[in-house]
């Protein structure tokens, strides 16, 4: 049997940030006591009627632009109508066979379709279950009711898990630089479902879907996927067919459940909305949503690899966050005869890491000023400090800030620059561990570390290591 | 005191102006008449208000359809779904009628979520028509029609949905007006079928329907669709229809009008040439299909409207400790009627999935050809006439047992509705029912293009006034 290949596309719901809901004027919230942001409109009171939000229309107009998209000259709302009490009216306002952007790209991904929707409720089952079958209770939260949401459809283009985790998240730095949204997934301002299938590699028919369901982090996203493609692999290897159907993830073990078809089997009778008119974005709207794109990040990340000259990998990690590609610009700007691509490799490499240690949070908000880690780097490449010595001087500024020479002094860790000095120890070094010394001179070029880990313990890493081993072969007269 | 109410809306609301007349005064007499109402046509009626002696309307007490939400003040369309529930918002209609220095009168009984043309849909029972006890108001705003003509208001709103409006005009002897979709705010009027519904006046006559509408129509930040009127309207004061043409449908259905319905209408054609108008004849061959269309539209949006009376929020919900779905359908079997629940299932199943072309999208085309009718009708003549209703009012319980017999009351005002053009009822004689009884009023419609309420509103006064009939011919059997 041919390798059986995996098609994924997703939908993601992006909660616009705006100062109010799509359709009526409460204040957008999270966390907030339950049902205080609610008004007629929200609650589906008799009478009333949705005004869309502007501000709302003009978010949508910039993911539309930063996903590259065909705006409709004239879209319209829709009704999808189905009974739960966190859709008070009964239905929701979303759009349906004219939505407001079409044919888009992102990071090589097609997009299928981005239309404008609103929120549904809160609901929470009282009881073991969760759910609400066989909850004791329900409650229903209005607060969130009526946030406007972007549904973003991308075609099935991703051919993997990670693809689609890593692709995920370029979405949402993109998103999260147009300033439209907190794209949080934790607090559900970003949700992704993804729909999946396998098909023989190759193959241009697509397999049957499933659709799954509340994976609210990137990890989630990508092992909800992992488990889904092992699952219809084995199926499929095992000649049985996979059923169309929605599983709910469980964060908790992995796992995916269905759906009970009850709750899924819906004929929403879509129809066009009566109580709006078609949304028809005028040239300036167009315009401003155009002109207001910050550099993106695949731009960005072109630019560092071409112009700047930084590695791949390390371009893709800066661009996912613009704070921290903002303070590598910044720091290669600092940095006079440092190259960008060494900086790239500071800011990803040791300062993540070390601020990783340290329990931080992003370079940008740390102690460590960009000039002052630039002056780091600087002082490396010129071998004032070691590379070792580089390390805990950052770990030093990490946890107080300071510029990195006054550091090295107070610690003293300024390479030795006395090649007599440094000529000494690597001499007695050698003298004090003649099985090494043997094993060198016999060929075995990995037998240096100990001499070499001997020097630098010494010297409490103040050598230079290249200058070491070339002083232990020539005292070995090799 | 008699007299006070004796007076037009425009009269009374000029002498409280003046100081002539106090307001207080002029609102106690109208809350007392409306205390004799024997009719059943009030739901509600206000304890006190109406001390305004500035504005248009200053003074002035309105009755008001019982599907406008009024704030902390009992609104029910007539369901016992919403029963108890006081909205906390007032419709803007009703607020720009209060803003303009009307009072609330009362709220006034109508067919649930105005869906009937009998008023006999009222989960409140049945209004009477103050002309003949035994017979129906017309409806849905059969309340509002009542009080008008029995003198248990001097004025009063409605909705038009296929002719809830001008139909209970007609069968009660007053002034109706439908006006253009999008010219008054439906904001906070309870939704029956949001493409159609509309609000308007019901009056004594047509300068009266001039100062309410001018009062109502405006552009509303809380509707999208609405527009209003650009300059308003003013009150008519023309008294011949000199170089105006009126057209009578070609397909006019003549047999389904009742012998003294056409008598009356013909004489108001000779009228309208006495005047100087001309008469022509228009093709409206989609008209006819009018009814079919209007009610696959309005139920399709009904049955989503009415989706959120679910007893999670507010109003009734019916006792029981089954699951979600059973707490929906049985409070959802006890809170509605029969024919909302018709309608609901007709909607619902013409937006199914696999129907939605065959029912709701062929219904929308037949909506566009009549709209185009219209259109190519406008370009010949400046209104189209037609009886309002093919029948003065019939008895109680006549037609309850065939919703289609029923369905066929709004022959003549639902292409109107369809359209979106702007519809007046004026009464215009008397006839003799089929099956004989005394005479009863009989309606005469003029639709004229959108937003040419003023012209309409016009000719609609010249022809008032030469018909001379008097409207409160009814108010004998009031209360």
């Amino acid at each position: 049997m041919a390798e059986l290949e995996a098609v994924i596309g997703l939908e993601i719901h992006v909660q616009l940030s705006t100062k109010t809901k799509m359709f009526c004027g409460c204040a957008l919230s999270f966390g907030d006591e339950p049902n205080v942001h609610t008004c007629p409109v929200c609650l589906a009171h008799p009478g009333v009627l949705p005004v869309p939000n502007e501000e709302a229309i003009r978010c949508a107009l910039k993911i539309a632009a930063a996903l590259d998209c065909d705006v409709a000259p004239r879209s319209i709302f829709h009704r999808k109508n189905y009974f739960y009490p966190d859709s008070p009216k009964a239905y929701q306002i979303s759009q349906h066979d004219l939505p407001l952007a079409t044919d888009g790209r992102l990071g090589g991904i097609r997009i299928h379709r981005a239309h404008l929707e609103e929120d549904a409720a809160k609901t929470i089952h009282v009881g073991e279950s969760g759910r609400i079958h066989g909850s004791g209770a329900s409650l229903v939260d209005f607060n969130r009711g009526g946030t406007p949401l972007v549904e973003i459809v991308t075609e099935p283009d991703l051919r993997s898990a990670a693809e689609a985790a890593s692709w995920a998240r370029l979405l949402r730095t993109t998103v999260s630089q147009l300033g439209v949204s907190n794209v949080n997934m934790e607090e559900g301002s970003l949700r992704i479902d993804a729909n999946v299938s396998v098909r023989p590699a190759g193959s241009e028919q697509l397999g049957t879907k499933t659709e799954l369901k509340n994976m609210n982090s990137f990890r989630f996203l990508e092992r909800g996927i992992e488990a889904e493609l092992a699952r219809q692999r084995e199926l499929v290897e095992a000649g049985e067919s996979v059923v169309q159907e929605t599983l709910h993830f469980h964060p908790e073990d992995g796992s995916l459940t269905p759906l009970r078809s009850k709750e899924e089997a819906h004929d929403y009778r879509y129809f066009p909305e009566p109580d709006l008119v078609p949304l028809v974005p005028t040239e300036a709207m167009l315009r401003e949503a155009r002109e207001a794109l910050p550099e993106l990040p695949e731009a960005r990340m072109e630019r560092y690899r071409e112009e700047m000259g930084v590695a791949e990998d390390a371009a893709a990690v800066l661009v996912t966050d613009p704070a921290t590609a903002e303070y590598f610009e910044q720091t290669a700007a600092a940095a006079g005869g440092v190259e960008a691509r060494t900086i790239a490799n500071w800011v990803t490499g040791e300062l993540a890491a070390t601020l990783r240690q340290a329990g931080e949070d992003g370079a940008a908000d740390s102690k460590v000023e960009p000039e002052s880690l630039a002056a780091l780097a600087a002082m490396v490449q010129e071998k004032k400090i070691s590379h070792g010595s580089g390390k805990q001087v950052l770990a030093a500024m990490v946890a107080e800030g300071g510029e990195p020479a006054a550091i090295v002094e107070r610690e003293g860790l300024a390479q030795i620059s006395d090649s007599g000095e440094l000529e000494a120890i690597v001499s007695a070094a050698v003298d004090a561990n003649p099985a090494a010394a043997e094993q060198i001179r016999a060929g075995n070029g990995k037998a240096i570390g100990a001499i070499v880990g001997a020097v630098m313990k010494k010297t409490k890493g103040r050598a230079d290591g290249g200058e070491v081993n070339r002083l232990i072969r020539e005292k070995l007269g090799l | 005191m008699g007299e006070l109410l004796e007076l037009t809306v425009a009269e009374a609301a000029a002498r409280i102006s003046a100081g002539d007349v106090s307001a207080d005064e002029y609102f106690e007499a109208w809350r007392e008449a409306a205390a004799g109402d024997e009719l059943n046509a009030y739901l509600w009626r206000a304890e006190e208000g109406g001390d305004a002696t500035e504005g248009p309307l200053a003074g002035i007490p309105v009755a008001v359809k019982d599907i406008f939400c009024t704030e902390g003040v009992p609104t029910t369309a007539a369901s016992r779904i919403i029963e108890g529930y006081r909205p906390p918002y007032t419709a803007t209609a009703v607020r720009r009628l209060q803003e303009a220095g009307a009072g609330l009168l009362g709220k006034t009984n109508m067919d649930e979520f105005a869906m009937g043309s009998s008023n006999e849909n009222s989960a409140y029972g049945p209004v009477l028509n103050p002309w003949d006890r035994g017979r129906v108001p017309g409806g849905s705003s059969g309340g509002s029609a009542a009080v008008v003509a029995a003198g248990l208001a001097p004025c009063a709103i409605g909705t038009d949905t296929g002719g809830s409006i001008r139909q209970p005009a007609s069968l009660c002897g007053i002034v109706g007006l439908k006006p253009t979709y999008g010219a008054v705010s439906r904001y906070g009027m309870i939704a029956f079928a949001s493409s159609l519904d509309q609000c308007g006046p019901l009056t004594r006559d047509v300068a009266d329907a001039a100062l309410m509408l001018n009062v109502l129509q405006g552009r509303d930040r809380c509707d999208s669709t609405s527009v209003g009127i650009e300059g308003g309207v003013e009150v008519p004061t023309r008294e011949d229809l000199k170089g105006l043409r009126f057209a009578v449908p070609a397909e006019l259905g003549q047999d389904a009008i009742e012998p003294g319905v056409r008598t009356v209408f013909e004489a108001t054609l000779a009228t309208i040439e006495r005047l100087g108008g001309e008469i022509a004849e228009v093709p409206l061959p989609h008209a006819e299909h009018g009814i079919s269309a209007y009610y696959v539209i309005a139920p399709a949006e009904a049955s989503s409207n009415l989706a959120r009376y679910d007893g999670v929020r507010y109003g009734m919900r019916a006792k029981g400790d089954g699951d979600l779905l059973e707490m929906y359908e049985s409070t959802r079997a006890a809170g509605f009627g029969d024919e909302v629940k018709r309608r609901i299932m007709l909607g619902t199943y013409a937006l199914s999935s696999g129907y939605y072309e065959a029912y709701y999208g062929q219904a929308q085309k037949v909506r566009t050809k009549i709209s185009a009718d219209f259109d190519a009708a406008f370009e010949r003549v400046d209104f189209v006439v037609t009886p309002t209703s093919p029948s003065v009012a019939f008895g109680l319980g006549e037609k309850t047992a065939d919703p289609l017999a029923m369905y066929m009351n709004d022959f003549f005002t639902v292409p109107m509705s369809l359209a979106g053009i702007p519809a007046i009822s004026i009464p215009a004689g008397l006839a003799e029912p089929d099956g004989g009884g005394p005479d009863l009023p009989v309606g005469f419609q003029i639709a004229a293009p959108a937003f040419a309420e003023q012209r309409l509103l016009d000719a609609a006064h010249a022809l008032e006034s030469a018909i001379g009939f008097d409207s409160r011919s009814g108010e004998g059997d009031g209360g």
